[in-house]
């Protein structure tokens, strides 16, 4: 154990002191998809991302520059510190010149301080923060699916310009919900509603019944849960079994398909939310669905669909150009526009954010689903320019 | 003003009682494990786990109701326990307790991947039982029944296990096994029996804290990981082993714990192990353990 320790210790020092390596540009594509394989958000973008993007090359025919197109996988195991090492193996040993999935915003951070100073293109599917095109923007990011500005600007603003306009935050308490809260704070106010309280619960609490007394004796409109995945679930079942769903509003600010499955219809039915993409929305996202269903055994989350449309559109831009190199593919990723199944009236900005309509939908009671998939209502779209935060003037990049 | 308060502590006091008496239930499994066979029993929130699932796939597949799972549950993790004791714990019961420690923390990880990987991380939901749905407007609080139920049956639960252990015939057989096995073998007592009883019973004990949790928590594969530090911690406080300390301490870390949430939630899930470090620096054995 301790020559092990030793070894990785040695290993650390000699990498970080290894000189900064440009990608490779040899004319053959290598993608690294790096997720959560086993922890809480592998589901969301975990091995579904890797099957999304195998999906994506397949699609495109296998090859790239004439040469086939390798993928290779990776668990981050939700530890920066653990995916910042293998993303540095891949970039400075192993010829990897893109990253995708990319779920957990500080995992993704950690990421991105490697991959951009070595100008490795990362299509970030799986992560919130706005950070990615703005505190911590490069060139090489594209940042496909959402972000917490357009969970906040497709939600929020909803459910204020209904009237609701008294707050209680239920905020997870970690960078991530203190951001969802921050951004989601800001609109509110701007929107003419107040935040009346809120309480900050540790990651991965598992009886949210006391947040949710609080919350019952706040006064609000309604109750945001500015949380993820088994925290959302966990606390909005406290607040239906509380009788708190029949006094207030319950807005879930991120909820993954997955999430909203793992909800009793009887609790969640009506509760709105924002999605980058739902499977049942029309012929086009059907069709894929249905064939990445086949595949990976569930419906997809937004951030698999995302994976696939991201691979799909660097592809393309690396046939167009005729290179790997990742300025002039991000220069054609940017001055052209994705269109597929997920990319609706889309374009990637100058600072890497990638625009699209936005879906604000409806969690269906029993009643009205059709199978065990058919979970939400769309309705309505939330154009991508009012969805997500505007461009930072020192984040518009040039190639 | 002040009434206002007192009204939302006494709602915070009865929501920390309830999860106390989930604290009690799961650290009575290990602290009964722990006294009586001296196994660090870290598949304990696994087990949990499994009860959880068990109640979900038994209603799926056999339409079986929350109330008969009840009953059953407990019994498929208890022979899941057994089978557990008889062919690995048993072969190296010999060894140094760090080995059947490792062995049952090993089998924790292994139960919690392939669920993972056979059902997803996200959960699954299961529906709480009609009988128990809505709930009672106490003075300070709405209570829902199906809350009030946990708190029932947990308490009547550790109280009969307690009262098996203590004040019985059997019980006076568990902990004489625990003092001086040989001696009892030599009464004719089969001890190896009673060892593996032990085992079943204490993960049974899980298994039912898994199906009472099943309607009110995500059921999901790290459901048990996440309480399982915490139950130890629990039992640590306790005093390893003392069962009604298990019990007692369960409940007051609850209390502890709901009112953290109530005055800085965001120390709320560090509360106990701070309790737990006071303890032991002051009694080292635990609250109710005995020194030496």
């Amino acid at each position: 154990m301790k020559k092990m320790l030793l070894a990785s210790l040695v290993a650390a020092g000699l990498s970080s002191g290894a000189a900064v390596a440009a990608p490779a540009i040899d004319g053959k594509v290598k993608i690294g998809v790096i997720g959560d394989m086993g922890g809480v958000y592998a589901d969301i973008c975990g091995p579904g991302c890797v099957t999304a993007t195998e999906m994506a090359i397949e699609d495109f025919g296998g090859k790239a520059l004439g040469k086939p197109i390798e993928v290779v996988s990776a668990d981050s195991q939700l530890k920066p510190d653990v995916a910042s090492s293998i993303v540095r193996k891949w970039v400075e040993n192993e010829g990897v010149d893109t990253l995708g999935g990319l779920v957990a915003s500080s995992v993704t951070g950690a990421i991105a301080s490697v991959a951009s100073q070595n100008k490795n293109i990362m299509l970030i599917s799986g992560s919130a923060s706005n950070g990615f095109t703005t505190k911590q923007c490069s060139p090489y990011i594209a940042h496909w699916t959402y972000n917490v500005a357009a969970l906040a600007n497709g939600t929020v603003k909803t459910l204020v310009s209904e009237g609701k306009k008294k707050w209680f935050f239920i905020t997870a308490d970690y960078n991530f919900g203190h951001a969802l809260e921050g951004v989601s704070t800001k609109v509110i106010e701007s929107n003419g509603g107040e935040v009346v309280g809120g309480v900050r619960a540790p990651l991965s609490t598992t009886d949210f019944s006391s947040y949710v007394l609080q919350a019952q004796s706040s006064g609000a409109d309604v109750v945001a849960l500015a949380n993820a995945g088994n925290d959302t679930v966990n606390a909005l079942n406290a607040a239906a079994e509380f009788g708190l769903t029949e006094m207030m509003d319950i807005a879930g600010l991120l909820v993954f398909t997955q999430n909203a499955q793992a909800m009793d219809p009887d609790v969640a039915a009506g509760m709105k939310l924002t999605t980058g993409f739902y499977w049942d929305m029309d012929d086009q996202t059907r069709e894929w669905s249905k064939r990445f269903k086949e595949r990976h055994g569930g419906i997809p989350s937004m951030a698999h669909a995302g994976a696939y449309s991201a691979t799909m559109h660097y592809l393309a831009a690396v046939e167009a150009t005729g290179t790997d190199d990742p300025d002039k593919v991000m220069s054609w990723m940017k001055s052209n526009k994705p269109n597929d199944f997920f990319s609706r009236n889309a374009y990637l900005r100058a600072d890497g954010r990638m625009v699209h309509d936005m879906l604000l939908v409806k969690i269906k009671d029993k009643a009205s689903r059709k199978s065990g998939d058919d979970i939400y209502e769309i309705l309505n779209t939330i154009p991508g320019d009012t969805a997500f935060n505007p461009m930072l003037p020192e984040c518009e990049f040039k190639y | 003003m002040f009434d206002i308060n007192l009204f939302a502590l006494s709602g915070q006091l009865l929501i920390g009682l309830i999860n106390g008496s989930f604290y009690a239930l799961l650290s009575l499994g290990l602290a009964i494990i722990f006294g009586l066979l001296r196994i660090i029993n870290f598949a304990q929130g696994a087990m949990y786990m499994l009860g959880a699932f068990c109640a979900l796939l038994f209603l799926k597949w056999f339409g079986m109701s929350y109330w008969v799972a009840l009953f059953v549950v407990p019994f498929v993790v208890a022979v899941l326990g057994i089978l557990i004791e008889r062919f690995l714990i048993r072969p190296i019961a010999n060894l140094d307790h760090l080995y059947s420690l490792l062995l049952t923390f090993g089998i924790a990880l292994i139960l919690q991947g392939s669920f993972t990987h056979l059902f997803g991380s996200s959960g699954l939901p299961y529906s709480t039982p009609a009988e128990l749905k809505g709930g009672m407007k106490l003075p300070f609080m709405y209570l829902p029944n199906y809350r009030a139920w946990i708190i029932a049956s947990s308490v009547v639960i550790c109280g009969l296990t307690w009262y098996m252990i203590e004040k019985t015939k059997l019980g006076a057989y568990l902990r004489a096994g625990t003092e001086n096995p040989q001696l009892l073998q030599a009464f004719g007592i089969n001890v190896p029996l009673i060892i593996t009883l032990t085992f079943a019973f204490g993960v049974g004990l899980a298994g039912f804290a898994g199906v009472l949790a099943a309607p009110v928590y995500s059921v999901a594969p790290d459901m048990g990981s996440n309480i399982l530090i915490v139950v130890f911690a629990i039992v640590v406080i306790g005093g390893m082993g003392s069962i009604g300390g298990a019990i007692i301490t369960g409940l007051l870390m609850g209390i502890i714990e709901g009112l953290t949430k109530y005055f800085y939630p965001e120390a709320s899930a560090t509360v106990i192990f701070l309790v737990m470090m006071l303890v032991l620096i002051v009694k080292p054995a635990g609250l109710f353990g005995k020194e030496g």
